[in-house]
């Protein structure tokens, strides 16, 4: 079974999110960057069904230099190959934009199965994978928590929950899913595996080897315009409930709750 | 010229969802500014019935695609039938909800239509007779605001329990049409097998009116039941924060925040919770944020409407108490 998983990049989960002097960017100088959490997921999953049904993995990463990190570290966990799509020209682009890159880079691989985070963290889009495989002209199935794939390699039967309920849902190979939490735990990577990585391929290629015009991408490409960034709307300072014991300022809490935000 | 408002209803067996109301409701003061009509696009077995009466919401067209096979949502179905219908009544607007089924669709639909789409927005306004979205970036750490370019239609999805639901007025229907699509069984891949329902009887987090959530400070999972009992009384689901999760104290679906659900609720109870930044990302939208922390110093002080100070082992039982006098 050959997979692909598909790998961003984003500011760690704990970093403070400051917005430049052009109110349309964050600052990006202090950021520490990580692989998407969600992306982790499907690197670990992708391993997990390599290891049952053989195959190869390719992870596929897109962006600045940087990205390479993130590949690497998919490579040292067990993931055998690695494309990093970048270009200066890339810079700026929105999601539809990135996908169809994806996508190009994608297109000529065997594969069975590709793997995206169910959105990334930083733009909280969660429109690429759909994207990708529209492109590719696939079945999506969003937010799994749970992937069995058939013996034969043909089908998967996966957990998407929604609200209230939990859909099992069977769809044929190729097949793109996105990885959600609660899938699995993704492994560290070992030293014998973060040693090895470093000989593992990883193959760069720009808009041009995929054989796209630079035209389309970019800040100037972009359908969904940025107007402006803000910080969040401020909360107006709270009350510090008082009470000379926990009792009594349970008391004053309820009363307010009631009485003042009327939401008992 | 692209024209018109369009929303997607969602129903499940057959009982229209609560988000479509939203959006309708939004749906509707866009149209105005806009000086447009409204449709809404019904898909489902046997849900016609149910059409009219968006007209007490706003509507003034609904577009109904009835079909055995649109019973239940699957990505492949829908896209199709919506991207046929789009194509031929060419929209200004399409606007859907970023509930679990509405993110998937959305995404799938714009790709099928090469159109941008902004996810998750928590307002919407017309600027120069475009739609302008505004939508959490970074789980909430930041705002931005969105237009489009060469891209048509306009399309945007709505997050769950922001958009206001209008006062409905009984005295307006709307126009009910059969919509017109076909359907090859052949462009179906996915099939749902089975529904597990949650037998906890508990509304989903990212629905939830009300949602009282533990953090590390509960010390073990067995403590939840003083949340669950102060939830059970006041109508709330119990959320959890990632520490929690992480421990294994509570499943990975009650986690808020920026790697869990983002939440709405009108009223958040955070017990035990610190307030680590990626928490705080997950439930600033709520209305009435409460925090229970003996640790005086707790950033989610900072984000709370009421904050108390005080072991939640005492406070919360206290609580349960009080809460009875007002229900």
């Amino acid at each position: 079974m050959n997979i692909i998983v598909c790998l961003k990049q984003v500011p760690d989960t704990e970093s403070q999110i400051k917005i430049g002097s052009d109110s349309k960017s964050v600052v990006t100088d202090d950021i520490k960057w990580v692989m998407n959490p969600y992306d982790e997921f499907g690197v670990e999953e992708a391993l997990r069904l390599k290891e049952k049904h053989g195959g190869e993995v390719t992870v596929v990463g897109l962006g600045p230099k940087r990205v390479t990190e993130s590949i690497r570290t998919a490579l040292a966990m067990g993931a055998d190959k690695g494309i990093l799509i970048t270009d200066d020209a890339l810079d700026g682009s929105d999601s539809l934009a990135n996908a169809k890159a994806i996508a190009a880079a994608v297109k000529d691989l065997e594969y069975d199965l590709i793997f995206t985070g169910q959105r990334g963290v930083d733009d909280d889009m969660g429109v690429v994978g759909a994207t990708v495989a529209e492109l590719l002209g696939i079945p999506q199935i969003s937010l799994i928590v749970k992937l069995e794939a058939a013996e034969d390699g043909k089908s998967v039967k996966v957990e998407r929950p929604i609200e209230g309920e939990t859909l099992v849902i069977e769809s044929t190979l190729p097949a793109l899913v996105t990885a959600q939490k609660g899938l699995n735990e993704p492994r560290y990577a070992s030293l014998p595996g973060i040693m090895k990585a470093k000989k593992k391929p990883l193959e760069e290629k720009s808009l041009a080897d995929l054989g796209l015009d630079s035209a389309g991408f970019g800040e100037g490409a972009r359908k969904l315009k940025i107007l402006e960034l803000t910080p969040p709307p401020a909360r107006d300072a709270g009350k510090i409930i008082e009470g000379e014991t926990p009792q009594e300022k349970a008391a004053n809490l309820a009363k307010l709750l009631h009485e003042e935000a009327k939401v008992l | 010229m692209a024209q018109g408002v369009w929303t997607i209803a969602e129903q499940r067996e057959g009982e229209i969802r609560k988000i479509t109301y939203e959006l309708v409701s939004e749906g509707r003061r866009l149209a105005d500014a806009l000086g447009q009509e409204l449709t809404v696009v019904l898909l489902g077995s046997n849900v016609k019935d149910k059409a009219a009466e968006f007209g007490n919401y706003g509507a003034d067209k609904v577009l109904v695609a009835d079909d055995p096979r649109l019973e239940t949502y699957t990505t492949d179905a829908y896209v199709s039938v919506i991207s046929q219908l789009v194509k031929a009544n060419e929209p200004g607007i399409l606007i859907l909800g970023a509930s679990v089924q509405g993110k998937d669709l959305s995404a799938r639909l714009a790709a099928s239509l090469d159109v941008a789409m902004a996810q998750d927005c928590t307002a919407f306004a017309i600027e120069d007779g475009n739609l302008v979205a505004t939508r959490p970036i970074y789980a909430g750490k930041a705002y931005a605001k969105v237009t489009f370019e060469n891209s048509w239609p306009q399309m945007a999805a709505a997050r769950p329990k922001v958009m206001s639901i209008s006062e409905p007025d009984t005295s307006k229907s709307a126009e009910v049409m059969d919509a017109a699509f076909t359907l090859d069984d052949g462009d179906l891949k996915t099939k749902v097998v089975d529904v597990a329902k949650d037998e906890s009887g508990k509304v989903d987090l990212t629905e939830a009116d009300k949602i009282v959530s533990g953090g590390r400070g509960m010390k073990g999972p067995e403590n939840y039941k003083i949340l669950e009992d102060l939830a059970d009384l006041i109508g709330a689901s119990v959320g959890a924060s990632r520490s929690a999760v992480d421990a294994g104290w509570r499943p990975h679906s009650d986690q808020v925040g920026q790697t869990g659900k983002v939440v709405s609720p009108n009223l958040y109870v955070a017990c035990g919770i610190s307030g680590a930044i990626q928490h705080l990302a997950g439930m600033s939208t709520s209305k009435v944020i409460v925090a229970i922390n003996k640790d005086e110093d707790a950033p989610i002080f900072q984000k709370a409407d009421y904050g108390v100070v005080a072991d939640l082992f005492d406070v919360v039982p206290a609580l349960t108490e009080e809460v009875k006098k007002y229900l």
